[in-house]
């Protein structure tokens, strides 16, 4: 409680000074908090607002998941094997810098304007996190745990499946939680293209269509707030007994 | 008394920024099944080196190791090497460490034989613990049950109680030689410190400082249990002391 109370004064002074500024300055465009909450309770009440979330979830769940399903084993591989490190390496390191935002035009040529551009925009962006924390994640195993793995002279498979991915596992962890921290900016970002859907098209539509801006602030509110949520689901992942030794002296 | 290893004249040097460094140089000696050999020599002196030699971790430049006869070029579970680190992984409980070695067997039903190593080594009860909720001395017991297990004929271990504090040390020598005397394994043990040498083997050897060679040979013949405090402890270490140039007086 005592923990929370400061950032709870500072939320409360920012609605404040927010809500002084708006009337002061006699604005008639920009709202005031209440406009804002009234506003929210509008697109509660039409249902779209869970329509709008429930796409970009979507968008963002089935872009992540792929994204996982390549980026992990693909990670591993570059970690593992010298040879496809060297080679792949400098590839990535020169993909990874290049904003999500600057695939777009290339996504809509691919893709064009439906579902799979924001998908496919979603999966660049988290694939390259999770890559480089899998590898790097490989290349840190202590030598002592490989050397005991030696040792015991297992076989290949449970090398992989009780020495070298549970070794990796915290790194992948947070290689997850960057790729959806990442995931979440960029859907917004791409569903304010060409797309009739998500909390991207609610922003964009709301300033176009509709001038208004007190929905404009209730949907960038509801993405921050849904993106710590999304953040915190990832970080009860930190939480797993089997991870805990890697995150222990962190607490 | 068959011998169990035998190593000959093994040698290993390194490149390093400042030119070749000889670390291992000429190291030849036997030891016998059952027998507990324990080397000593100064720190830095290449000790871990001739281990990982020994062990099968590191290609001797000259020379070879023999165990049973037959040439030991890498590692097996026939000798499971304890270091000062320690290597009990820490993602796994301690039962699924000490399943780790058994994969092979299928068979066996491997969680009860884990429980029985973890009740001789003290560890019952905490089985299902993760080693970052074990102390430094339980993760040394772990680590030699995960060991006792896989029932490796030859125990390698390197400065493995010289992380611990020296009652704990002491304490886990003496479980160790409890365990011994219910198990048979051939034992090569390294350290620095001489009362744990002489409590524990049947031989001492001592080498030199860098590059490593033998330099002498002591059996201890002293009935166990052994009194650290009683005089013939004493003049063993008080000669053994002289080999590594420090006199009693110092």
């Amino acid at each position: 409680m005592q923990k929370v109370l400061p950032s709870v004064a500072v939320i409360a002074v920012l609605i404040a000074v927010w809500w002084v500024t708006v009337i002061a300055t006699g604005s008639v465009i920009f709202p005031t908090p209440w406009q804002v909450v009234t506003g929210a309770e509008e697109l509660i009440e039409d249902g779209t607002l869970f329509q709008h979330i429930g796409a970009s979830l979507a968008r963002v769940g089935s872009g992540f998941c792929l994204a996982v399903l390549v980026g992990l084993p693909l990670g591993l591989w570059m970690g593992w094997v010298r040879g496809a490190y060297s080679t792949l390496n400098p590839i990535f390191q020169i993909l990874r810098p290049i904003s999500p935002i600057a695939w777009i035009p290339i996504a809509i040529l691919w893709f064009g304007v439906g579902n799979a551009s924001p998908i496919f925009l979603i999966f660049i962006s988290s694939v390259f996190p999770m890559v480089v924390q899998t590898t790097a994640g490989v290349h840190t195993i202590e030598q002592r745990y490989l050397q005991a793995a030696e040792n015991f002279g297992v076989a290949r498979y449970t090398l992989f499946t009780q020495v070298v991915i549970p070794a990796v596992l915290p790194q992948i962890i947070v290689g997850m939680r960057i790729g959806l921290g990442v995931a979440w900016l960029v859907v917004v970002a791409a569903e304010m293209i060409a797309l009739r859907s998500g909390l991207g098209y609610l922003i964009i539509d709301s300033r176009n269509a509709r001038n208004r801006y007190d929905l404009v602030i209730a949907s960038m509110i509801i993405i921050g707030l849904i993106g710590l949520l999304l953040d915190g689901a990832m970080r009860l992942l930190e939480g797993l007994k089997s991870v805990k030794w890697r995150y222990a002296h962190q607490d | 008394m068959r011998t169990k290893i035998e190593v000959r004249d093994v040698a290993k040097g390194f490149t390093t920024k400042q030119g070749p460094l000889d670390v291992v140089d000429g190291v030849s000696f036997t030891v016998g099944d059952g027998e507990i050999v324990v080397i000593v020599g100064p720190s830095g002196c290449g000790k871990t080196t001739l281990m990982n030699m020994i062990a099968g971790f590191v290609r001797p430049d000259r020379g070879s190791v023999l165990t049973d006869g037959a040439e030991r070029s890498r590692p097996s579970s026939n000798g499971i090497l304890i270091s000062q680190h320690g290597s009990v992984f820490p993602w796994l409980t301690v039962q699924q460490n000490l399943m780790f070695g058994l994969n092979g067997h299928a068979s066996l039903d491997k969680a009860a034989l884990a429980d029985h190593y973890a009740a001789i080594v003290g560890l019952k009860g905490f089985e299902n613990s993760y080693p970052h909720e074990l102390s430094g001395g339980m993760l040394k017991r772990a680590e030699l049950a995960r060991a006792l297990v896989v029932k490796p004929e030859i125990l390698f271990m390197d400065e493995p109680f010289s992380a611990l504090d020296a009652l704990m040390n002491l304490r886990m020598r003496n479980e160790l030689l409890r365990i011994l005397s219910e198990e048979r394994h051939t034992v090569l043990l390294i350290t620095h410190d001489v009362e744990e040498a002489i409590h524990v083997a049947d031989r001492v050897l001592v080498l030199s400082p860098r590059p490593a060679r033998l330099q002498a040979s002591f059996d201890v013949n002293i009935r166990r249990p052994r009194k650290l405090t009683s005089p013939e402890v004493q003049e063993l270490r008080v000669a053994i002391l002289r080999e590594l140039g420090v006199d009693r007086s110092e």
